[in-house]
Order: structure tokens, then C-alpha cells, then sequence
């Protein structure tokens, strides 16, 4: 399946902005962030189509998956 | 800092200055003090420009000492813009200047007699009122530079621009920096009208000869202030993100998240969001050979502030805020850091709130008198406020005159005063804290976005309604409380995901102080001040009908989520149920 992955703030760094990707039915997004080598205690955090979503959750076709660093601002 | 400075405006001949002990306002600094003094010798329904309004300054209560990022400085008065009592709090170098020479407020009162404008000149050993005329219509960066001719490039200023001078609503005071630029600003409710309606142009804070406040019990002050300030360096927003790439890096999470106002709040998301983030401004000033970490104030341990500079490497102004990225870029669907930044220079100058001007631009794109997204139509209407014509005079009476003007009927607006760079619909909390806030819509009295957003001090999802409320309120006291204090709002971040920080904290006000707060009575303090500024709301005629949002709000659906704001009025009405 098509999935759009997005990285913000530090977690950029040495990785990328955005990469559209393919993966097999049923992955989570655990197996994501193993796979691109994201440790869970640097993320703040995971939206799945603007929405909060958890490490353990299956991604469905076309989802937009985004991690964040602990951020703020404003 | 055991007295107050008097000036009386009104006075026969020549503007009276009394030096006062400080009275019933003892133990009271930045809000604590603007909203104290307001509500005790304001009467609520007088006119904001007329000779019954006062205007207050005072640095927070641990200002000038050496507690980190402590130099807010409050400006009360009553709002020509809202109607409401105001404190427009803002950064730089006047907050702990003012606490070394003495002072824990300044209150001007009474009105110019004429168009005569007059600078205060505050050193150790005197006060003196004098004539300002040769300063008049000069723009904020204009009057710095020859400040500096005059009193050297120490000095502390807070000024009015041209805005201020001419009564508009969108007005400010700006504060100078630790490079002594006009950067910082007391910026939202017209306060530069207020003092422009005294006549006062400049006042001019000289430190000479001061030094550090000391604290009431030095030992333990030390000892917190170490924990603080270790705090603040441990976690990762306020010692590492926010220095690195500044408040702007919320615009991408916003924008993920469907609460980004785009196009005049049309939409949720902006296709440009990547062009003007925090990532990309930080890049960008880096790449010009600019400063990307600073202070606003000397201090401060977070230093979320930066230089933006041309392709040239000339300066063109300090690292743009969040919500300034939003409010000319965004909201207006401009996507050029350039333009942006040029906007932000031209605010600053001219003495306007970037929130307020970006609102209004955006409504006068909306009324199709220039495009979304033409950002050289943008500058020249800014220009207009500069050249004084007759639209810009109504754009720089903020986004409710504009919209008027114009006959647009989607303004983002609460009490008049512009929302800023959070949609109510994609992010409940903030709708509440929008409507209920004694200030009009304003995003520093009360943001819910640490939890609402960034999982920070708990987690409120931004789209149910349930605990909006709760946590709104919490919020407003909070602020209100470290507005009291001197705090800048940014430590809300270590203080709220840390209990030893949130400790050291309020360990720091009490040895500071001689003060006994435990952590549920500081909250006591900004409870106190809310309840104090809503009475005075009340006794000028605002209702329950007043706390609410635009209907707009209620009707059209936001996309990408596509939900409206859904907080009843019934629960809107309990932040204020004490």
C-alpha cells in the first residue's frame, strides 16, 4: 500500500523531508519508525492524516503518516 | 522596586511627576500591577483615548534580578480597541531596567493638552518630562537612532511609531532589545493609542549606575534559580528547538494538525506551510550569514529569537514570530520569507500589531481589493498606513474596522480583537480560551495548544469537547499568573512536563519575594487577576453574549476535518463560574 511518511524539526536531520513509500498490508507504525531508524523517546508526536494516532496502529492506503520531535513555540 | 512613578498629563502648565510609595500595591508586579491599578482607578466605562484612562507599566516581580527569563514587561489600560481592560506584555530590555531604577510601575494618567508630544527620561537620581515635538511622526527605528545619538546605546527605550501617534487601534509599544532595536512590542488592543492620547512619544529608561535586584533570601533564590535554569536547558523545547529554529517551528505541526488559518480561516491547511516554517526560516537565515539564537532580553536562557537578513546580508528585521509568519503569510497565503519578513520590518516601524495587520489584509484579500497571496499588494498596503491615506487609517484600526469598511462578514475577530494563528475549529481549546479571555481573542492568555497539540503537561484531544473548558481555564490562570510574575510564557513548556522546574519555579517568587506561594496558591494569583479584569469587563457592559465566536465559526466546516467549533455557550460560561 501507498503511504506518504513526514518528518519535521529535528528528525530531518541525516534522514529526509518526505518520502512516498510502499508498504505490505498491516504495517504499523512501530515497523515504520524501526524501519527508518527513529527511536520512540525522540518523537513528541504521530499524526496519521492530521490526527493523533500510537505506535501500534496498522496503516491503511494513501494514510499520511507524520512524526514530530517534542516541539514548541507560538 | 518600592515605588511608583506618577506622571499626570493633565496638569496646568507642565506634566506633574510624583514619585509614590507603593501603597495598596505592594507585592503586585507585571499584570498583578496593570490590571490592579486599571480596575482600582479606571472607571470602566470611560472613554479609552479620553482623559480617564491610565496607562500602567511594570515589569513582572522578579525582573532585574537574576532569575532566568524573567524580563517581561505589562502594559495595562483600557483598550481602544476591545473596550475591555488590557495587558499587552512584551520582551526587551525595559522590564529589568525599570525594576533596577526602583520602579514598580510607571502610571501615566490625564491627557495632552494639544499636539504637543513630550519624552520621560527615567535615570538613578531623577525623572524629567520634556518636549518631544522634534520626534513627531517619526517611525519607531527612525526615533531609536537618534535616541542613541543622544543617550548612548545602553539606554532602555519604549516608544510609539506614527500608528501610536495618530490614535490607531491596531497600535503598539514597542520596547528595544539588547541591541537596542525597536523589535519588541507590547503589540495587541491599540496601548500605543493610549499613550499617544498622553502625548508621550518616548520614554527613555537610563540604568546608569543601577545594578541587579537582589533577592529577599540570596541562598535559597541561588539554589532555584540553578534548578530553573537547568530545567529550561534539560528539556527538549525550551533547550534545544525553540533556540534553534524559534516560536515559528509550530507551523508545520498547525498545519498538519487542519488548525492552520488559510485564506482568511477558508481552510485549515496551507499548500505553502514547508516555504515559511520554522525549519525553512532557520535555514534561511543561517545561509545569510545571520544570528538565528538570541534574546530578547538580557537573561534569558531560551533565546528563541534570531536576525532575519537580506540576500545581501543586510539586517532586515528580527527573526519573524509564529504567529507573524501566519497572520502575513499563511492567513494571506503568502509563501516568501522576503516579503514576510518586510511586513514584519514595517510593523515594527510604524508601531502595528503584526496579528491585527496580517488579519486585516487578509480580509481586504477576502473583499478582493488585491489578491490572496500578493505579497507586494500586502507591503503597499502597509505602505497606505504609512502614508497616511484614508484606507490606511482604517486598515490600521485592526481586522473588525477593516471588515466593516469592506462589508465582509467572515472576521475572525472576539471583542474586536483578531484571532491569531490557531483555528477554534481544529483546535476546540483555543476557541474557548478565544471567547472567554478578558483580552478579546488572544493566544497568550490562555494556550491550550501544549496539550491540545504537542502532548505537552497531559494530552486533550483538539477535536472533542470534553475537558476544553477545564483546561482553557487552567491555561488563562497559569498565564496570568507568570504575567504577574515577570516570566516569559515560553518556560510554560519545562514547567509544565516538569514538576521540579514547575517547583523551582515557584521557589524562585518565593525567595525572590519573601513569598509563601504553594503551587495551587500561584495559580490563586492569576485567578485573582482574572476575576479582577472581569469585573471590570462586566462593569463596561460586556455580557455572556460577548464571550462567544463569530458565527462563521459555528457554520462552516473546516477542512481538512471538516468539523465547526462545538463548545456550547452553556459551557462556555463556566470558565468565568468560580
Amino acid at each position: 500500500m501507498n503511504i506518504t511518511v513526514k518528518l519535521f524539526g529535528i528528525l530531518q536531520e541525516k534522514r529526509f523531508n518526505k518520502l512516498q513509500t510502499k508498504y505490505t498490508e498491516k504495517t504499523t507504525i512501530l515497523q515504520v519508525m524501526d524501519e527508518i531508524g527513529i527511536p520512540q523517546h525522540v518523537i513528541g508526536v504521530i499524526f496519521v492524516n492530521g490526527r493523533y494516532a500510537f505506535p501500534d496502529r496498522e496503516l491503511k492506503e494513501d494514510d499520511v503518516l507524520a512524526f514530530f520531535p517534542l516541539l514548541g513555540g507560538g | 522596586m518600592d515605588k511608583i512613578l506618577r506622571i499626570h498629563m493633565s496638569a496646568k502648565d507642565a506634566p506633574q511627576v510624583t514619585v509614590e510609595t507603593l501603597g495598596k500595591y505592594a507585592g503586585l508586579g507585571g499584570r498583578a500591577m496593570t490590571s490592579g491599578v486599571i480596575s482600582s482607578e479606571v472607571k470602566p466605562d470611560c472613554d479609552p483615548l479620553g482623559e480617564g484612562n491610565k496607562i500602567v507599566i511594570a515589569p513582572g516581580l522578579l525582573s532585574g534580578t537574576a532569575a532566568a527569563t524573567s524580563g517581561r514587561l505589562s502594559i495595562g489600560c483600557k483598550s481602544p480597541l476591545t473596550g475591555t481592560i488590557k495587558e499587552s506584555n512584551s520582551g526587551g530590555q525595559a522590564a529589568l531596567t525599570l525594576a533596577r531604577l526602583g520602579y514598580a510601575a510607571i502610571i501615566i494618567e490625564g491627557i495632552s493638552s494639544g499636539s504637543d508630544l513630550y519624552r520621560i527620561v527615567v535615570t538613578k537620581d531623577k525623572v524629567v518630562v520634556e518636549d518631544a515635538n522634534e520626534f513627531k511622526e517619526l517611525t519607531n527605528y527612525q526615533l531609536i537612532d537618534k535616541v542613541r545619538n543622544v543617550y548612548g546605546k545602553k539606554v532602555a527605550c519604549i516608544s510609539i511609531g506614527p500608528a501610536g501617534e495618530r490614535g490607531l487601534k491596531a497600535s503598539t509599544i514597542a520596547c528595544t532589545d539588547p541591541e537596542m532595536l525597536p523589535t519588541r512590542h507590547a503589540a495587541r488592543g491599540g496601548v500605543g493609542a493610549v499613550l499617544g492620547s498622553k502625548g508621550i512619544k518616548l520614554i527613555v529608561l537610563d540604568g546608569e549606575g543601577t545594578s541587579i535586584r537582589k533577592p529577599k533570601y540570596p541562598y535559597f533564590f541561588k539554589k532555584a534559580n540553578k534548578q530553573f535554569v537547568e530545567g529550561l536547558r534539560r528539556h527538549p523545547v525550551t533547550g534545544y528547538n525553540l533556540p534553534k529554529y524559534g516560536t515559528n517551528l509550530l507551523t508545520n505541526i498547525v498545519n498538519e494538525a487542519g488548525a492552520y488559518p488559510t485564506r482568511n480561516f477558508q481552510s485549515g491547511r496551507f499548500a505553502g506551510a514547508e516555504k515559511i516554517c520554522g525549519e525553512a526560516l532557520a535555514k534561511l537565515e543561517e545561509s545569510r550569514g545571520a544570528k538565528v539564537t538570541k534574546g530578547c532580553h538580557t537573561g534569558c536562557v531560551i533565546q528563541c529569537s534570531g536576525n532575519f537578513n537580506d540576500k545581501d546580508g543586510n539586517f532586515v528585521t528580527k527573526q519573524p514570530e509564529y504567529e507573524t509568519v501566519w497572520a502575513h503569510g499563511g492567513n494571506c497565503m503568502i509563501d516568501d520569507l522576503d516579503i514576510i519578513a518586510k511586513l514584519d520590518f514595517m510593523d515594527d516601524t510604524l508601531g502595528l500589531d503584526t496579528i491585527e495587520m496580517g488579519t486585516a489584509i487578509g480580509i481586504a484579500m477576502e473583499a478582493g481589493k488585491l489578491a490572496f497571496g500578493d505579497g507586494e499588494g500586502a507591503l503597499k498596503l502597509l505602505d497606505e498606513v504609512a502614508n497616511d491615506t484614508p484606507f490606511g487609517r482604517i486598515l490600521g484600526n485592526g481586522a473588525a474596522a477593516t471588515a466593516e469598511a469592506l462589508g465582509v462578514t467572515r472576521v475572525p475577530v472576539v471583542k474586536r480583537q483578531a484571532m491569531s494563528a490557531y483555528d477554534p475549529r481544529g483546535m476546540f481549546g483555543m476557541g474557548v480560551t478565544y471567547a472567554t479571555s478578558t483580552m478579546g481573542a488572544d493566544h497568550t492568555a490562555g494556550s491550550t495548544y501544549p496539550s491540545n497539540l504537542l502532548m505537552i503537561g497531559g494530552f486533550v484531544d483538539p477535536l472533542d469537547t470534553d475537558d476544553q473548558i477545564e483546561l482553557s481555564r487552567l491555561m488563562q490562570m497559569a498565564s496570568a499568573a507568570i504575567d504577574a510574575s515577570g516570566f516569559c510564557l515560553m518556560i510554560a513548556y519545562a514547567i509544565l512536563d516538569q514538576t521540579e522546574t514547575y517547583q523551582a519555579m515557584i521557589d524562585l517568587i518565593n525567595s525572590g519575594c519573601g513569598m509563601s506561594n504553594s503551587s495551587t496558591e500561584f495559580l490563586e494569583i492569576g485567578k485573582t487577576i482574572l476575576k479582577e479584569e472581569k469585573a471590570f469587563n462586566d462593569a463596561a457592559g460586556f455580557t455572556r453574549d460577548d464571550d462567544r465566536l463569530p458565527e462563521f465559526f459555528y457554520k462552516e466546516p473546516l477542512e481538512p476535518h471538516g468539523r465547526v467549533f462545538e463548545v456550547s455557550d452553556l459551557d462556555l460560561d463556566q470558565v468565568h463560574n468560580w
